[in-house]
């Protein structure tokens, strides 16, 4: 169990010293700029809740690639199940903002066309992974280069709002549409979904038979067949569950954040999302943590270009290394001496 | 629909073929050597986009756009070593490192690039193939980049090499069985590591193609998946260099297809036409998932299991 949080802790701490060494070489002091993120993103009640703010996706996308893990699956749907998703929440209000439906019945429909429209997208990947043997890696980012251009193609055409000049958009959902901040904070309810999604999957993967059925396909498929469990079924629902969780995001980007579908949904949240997991060991509770530390860095990175003077891919390289590097530190699982079980103790 | 306008569009079609397929000519093969050894990169797309960045700010600096193109490859070797050395330590997952180089290399790229955006550098110049020709549209298909020439030499040669080299023998066997290229006394690490390394070469040359050819500036938005998409164009071509060739031509009319339309005025649906290549990998990966891991594919590999 110590292993398990040390090893993730320490390549994150090798990551911080090798971009350290990155921002030296530039004649950037690292010292300002880790100060910089703290500040930015927990320094204060406004940047601690723009952190939380911006985790709640990340949160959501984190949990989308955590599921499918779980069962051996390395799918990159999420951001195209939170594109997807988004469009659909926002398409479907088309109709029932004009026609002033209730305001809760409204939330609902988004919310339940969000996370269908991203389920069956994600689904699709599952069963054509388990029917036809197609790497899943590779289709779901097909895939999710076609949910942009789907998006695209309506938002641009069909569905543009007409008032929409220079940043092609669909109708805005109007204000009384959109999903409230938890109190008198400036963080939106998807935080809260989040982590209710997070506890409630993190119940269902380790407490239930369908998660130990699921966990012990991801160990050993071939096992798991022969134990006449129902592999394909298995893999279709957490595909099916991924993408609710990833078009959950996109709904909340859409009903909280911005309003409309438009480009702003492609924001690499997806991406963000599998180092997430990894980070968590794709744990779902462990996620939300994982999460909000992402969300400190994104909410700092306006502060950093503005007083450091560095783009704001500095998260990206920074984001990069601690992927590569926590990778790397897999290699060293069970073969720490100080973790391993001492001769004839317990 | 005229015929006049059909074979606008054909025409369109055939110089964009020739022009958008370079780079996943050159991303495909360095796949295809990669793969030979029994790894699977799927961190390409970041070598691609490194090597774009790369070549533009050196041809700008130097003035020369071909040694830009060698530091693209420079900058795609150092990545593919960094891919291989990391997943030749035991119990590393080659498909995830490859998506935490393809985060990293586009990290690196973007956050050095900040300054070329604006600046013009000089690009490689095309050779004018269509003399012969008084069609001005035939004129302007016909002139052909010399990488795409180069990419074509370097399949023949990696196509010739993989049958009756040495060193192609290496490389297949270690992709075959590990357990035989041991016995043979080779080392499938180091020979692994080299592969990923050649192959990040390859990759970074197709990047330098987008920066300084076609569309041939540097931005953000350069590439769009073709480094991923190139890997699925390697198990369509079934690990087979010439086979490269053909992909990389399909896959690069089925991307001209939107501009072409676009360029006789029909402009709706323009989003759908863009998609049209990854809709094409998809329907080729499922047509060929079950009968890629087939006897053409090597045993060692990931990705077919």
């Amino acid at each position: 169990m110590a292993e398990q949080v040390a090893i993730p802790v320490g390549a994150l701490i090798v990551a911080a010293l090798l971009f350290s060494g990155v921002l030296l070489v530039l004649g950037k002091n690292p010292v300002q700029y880790f100060q910089l993120v703290w500040q930015g993103g927990f320094g204060s009640a406004f940047s601690l809740q723009n952190s939380l703010q911006r985790s709640a996706p990340l949160i959501l996308t984190g949990l989308a690639f955590a599921i499918p893990a779980a069962i051996g699956l390395t799918m990159i749907n999420a951001e195209g199940a939170l594109v997807l998703g988004g469009f659909a929440a926002a398409a479907v209000a088309v109709p029932l903002v004009s026609g002033a439906a209730p305001v809760g019945l409204t939330m609902v429909v988004m919310g339940a066309a969000a996370m269908l429209v991203g389920g069956l997208w994600t689904a699709l990947a599952g069963w054509l992974r388990h029917a036809r043997g197609v790497n899943e890696t590779i289709s779901t980012l097909l895939l999710t280069y076609i949910a942009i251009a789907i998006m695209n193609f309506f938002v641009e055409g069909l569905l543009r709002d007409p008032g929409s000049a220079n940043k092609p958009s669909t109708m805005p959902i109007g204000k009384d549409y959109m999903v409230g901040n938890i109190g008198g904070s400036s963080v939106h309810w998807g935080f809260v979904a989040g982590l209710v999604l997070a506890v409630g999957l993190f119940v269902l993967m380790r407490r239930t038979t369908f998660g130990f059925a699921a966990r012990v396909t991801g160990g050993n498929a071939r096992a798991a067949r022969a134990q006449g469990l129902p592999v394909g079924g298995l893999v279709v629902a957490c595909c099916l569950i991924s993408g609710a969780c990833g078009g959950l995001a996109g709904y909340y980007e859409v009903a909280a954040i911005q309003g409309q579908a438009n480009a702003s949904l492609v924001a690499g949240y997806g991406f963000t999302g599998i180092l997430v997991s990894f980070l968590a060991r794709h744990n779902p509770l462990v996620i939300v943590p994982v999460a909000i530390l992402f969300g400190a860095i994104e909410a700092s990175g306006g502060l950093i270009q503005r007083r450091m003077d560095m783009p704001d891919a500095t998260a990206l390289v920074l984001q990069g290394m601690i992927f590569v590097v926590l990778l790397a530190s897999d290699t060293l699982q069970g073969r720490l001496a100080i973790f391993q079980p001492k001769e004839g103790g317990r | 629909m005229t015929a006049e306008t059909l074979t606008t569009i054909l025409i369109a079609m055939l110089g964009g073929a020739i022009r958008v397929s370079t780079p996943f000519l050159f991303v495909a093969l360095g796949e295809t050597i990669t793969e030979k050894s029994g790894r699977i990169n799927l961190g390409l797309e970041g070598n691609l986009v490194l090597g774009a960045m790369v070549a533009y700010a050196l041809a700008y600096h130097t003035g020369s756009p071909w040694l830009g193109v060698l530091a693209a490859g420079g900058a795609g070797l150092l990545l593919g070593v960094m891919h291989g050395v990391i997943c030749s330590l035991p119990r590393v997952n080659d498909i995830a490192v490859g998506l935490a180089m393809m985060s990293f290399g586009t990290g690196i790229a973007f956050f050095f690039g900040k300054p070329y955006i604006q600046p013009s550098a000089p690009r490689l110049e095309a050779l004018p193939l269509g003399g012969w020709s008084d069609n001005p549209a035939l004129q302007q298909a016909l002139e052909v980049n010399p990488l795409f020439f180069t990419g074509i030499a370097v399949a023949v040669v990696l196509w010739w090499a993989f049958a009756n080299t040495r060193i192609g023998l290496i490389l297949r066997m270690t992709g075959d069985s590990e357990p035989a290229a041991r016995a043979m006394g080779v080392d499938p690490i180091r020979v692994r590591v080299l592969a990923t390394a050649a192959g990040g070469f390859l990759a970074g040359v197709g990047g330098a193609f987008l920066s300084l050819s076609y569309p041939g500036s540097w931005n953000e938005g350069l590439s769009s998946g073709q480094g991923l998409m190139a890997v699925a164009l390697v198990i369509f071509a079934r690990w087979n260099p010439l086979r490269c060739i053909a992909a990389a031509l399909l896959f690069g009319a089925a991307g001209a297809i939107g501009p072409a339309l676009q360029s006789v005025g029909i402009s709706q649906g323009y989003y759908f036409f863009n998609a049209a290549p990854y809709i094409l990998t998809l329907f080729i990966m499922i047509a060929s998932a079950r009968k890629a891991s087939g006897q053409d594919a090597p045993g060692e590999l990931s990705i077919t299991k």
